[in-house]
């Protein structure tokens, strides 16, 4: 399969106006991906999956990922006069990065039998811009695992045929798979909690107003 | 085995040919020999039930073998599987739909406590939160020798249970409930997350 530049260009050649960026793996495995701008993504797609020399035909697999806002330190060597002299000084420079909701496509070709390519989309925010564009009427085979990001990480898809909740019910509100998910406080009795299991024993103990009432039903069962 | 009779006379009354009895032993003998389960599984050890019931391991030698396709045929169900939060309400409403006398086994560690999955926040923390359960199987999954066990504890059980008075059987005491209620799908957990009238979790030692 040709290389990840090359693709970068001819999708910029083939689909006017698309702005592809590359995501670089530092892991290993050195996978890299191409993250799609959201107007064009369908086009890009599209162009994946019916350039003759890719054929991208099978997105293997969809997931989502949350990232939360961070900060990023990086230190730099700067040449500075000081007192007339030339001297290098570390200089930190904190960079603010807003948190963003990123919907990840693996992408094979089963005529030429090779991939994957990774592409990615991600939402402006993590709160109220949290639409993509659905990439199913490209790839069918997107459709549960779309609906499975929907489901736990909030993302909402444009364009899918049947955005409903698939693993949990219609009623519950939440995203589990994002970081910041509060779960409900249902800690049972453990007779050696340890970690995160002795923190949530804490936290259970410390008994905290809950708005769904499992908190009270905690304190009753505590006294019996 | 049964009051009133002197087991001695019994033994002997047997040798001429007499057999004594009691109707409640009858009662029991029947009803223990002929446990049909509920057929249904949620996950791997309902594999292990199958194999329960193929030829290896034979729970017909129990009477057992008739796994019912329909609650109001069933005696037993076997809570074979992780109990997720949304399939719970569906368990109970099952159960809920036999007829007495009926029984649960939570076979394996997901239906006993959540297992592994215990710290998530989709597993139910076992079925005993929302229905009775007669007999436990610890495993993951456990095997079918494990099941026959609970099994066989399971007719021990019907064995004992009496006809009447004070501690007579669940399902001949009117005042005993035969339905639990089913929990509904609340906005981040189901409500109740617990029914406080059966499920009573061990005191906390300490803190």
């Amino acid at each position: 399969m040709e290389a990840l530049e090359e693709i970068k260009a001819r999708i910029e050649a083939g689909v006017p106006g698309a702005k592809i960026d590359f995501v670089i793996n530092g892991a290993p495995s050195q996978q890299h991906s191409l993250h799609v701008d959201n107007e064009h993504a369908r086009d890009t797609a599209k162009w994946l999956r019916d350039d003759p020399v890719l054929r991208l035909d099978f997105c293997s697999n969809v997931t989502g990922i949350d990232w939360v806002d961070r900060t990023v330190k990086k230190t730099l060597k700067v040449k500075k006069f000081v007192d007339g002299e030339e001297k290098e000084i570390n200089e930190t420079t904190e960079e603010k990065i807003p948190g963003y909701l990123e919907a990840v496509y693996h992408l094979y070709s089963i005529i030429h039998k090779h991939g994957p390519v990774i592409i990615r989309m991600r939402t402006s925010d993590r709160l109220e811009n949290v639409c993509l564009p659905s990439l199913t009427p490209i790839w069918r085979s997107a459709e549960f695992q779309e609906r499975e990001i929907f489901d736990l990480y909030g993302v909402k898809f444009d364009g899918h045929p049947d955005l409903r909740r698939i693993l949990m019910w219609d009623e519950f509100e939440d995203f589990p798979m994002r970081k910041d998910f509060r779960e409900p406080d249902d800690y049972e009795y453990e007779p050696t909690p340890h970690d995160d299991v002795l923190e949530k024993a804490k936290r259970h103990y410390a008994s905290r107003p809950q708005s769904d009432g499992a908190g009270d039903i905690a304190e009753g069962l505590k006294r019996t | 085995m049964s009051e009133g009779i002197d087991e001695v006379l019994r033994s002997k009354l047997q040798q001429q040919g007499v057999w004594v009895s009691s109707m409640q032993e009858l009662y029991n003998w029947g009803r223990k020999n002929s446990i049909w389960p509920l057929q249904f599984g949620l996950a791997c050890c309902a594999i292990e039930m199958i194999a329960t019931a193929a030829s290896r391991y034979d729970i017909a030698r129990f009477g057992g073998e008739v796994f019912r396709p329909s609650p109001r045929q069933a005696d037993l169900m076997i809570v074979a599987g992780t109990v997720t939060k949304k399939m719970a309400p569906q368990i109970v409403r099952l159960y809920n739909q036999m007829a007495d006398p009926k029984y649960v086994i939570a076979m394996g560690a997901c239906a006993i406590s959540g297992g592994p999955f215990k710290q998530g926040y989709n597993v139910l923390k076992g079925i005993d939160r929302y229905i009775p359960v007669d007999v436990y199987i610890p495993g993951c999954p456990p095997r079918p020798e494990a099941l026959l066990h609970a099994f066989m504890e399971l007719q021990r059980k019907i064995d004992q249970q009496k006809l009447s008075g004070a501690n007579k059987a669940a399902h001949l005491d009117s005042q005993q409930p035969s339905e639990f209620p089913v929990p509904a799908f609340g906005k981040h957990d189901l409500e109740p997350p617990a029914n406080p009238d059966i499920f009573h979790p061990p005191k906390p030692e300490r803190v």
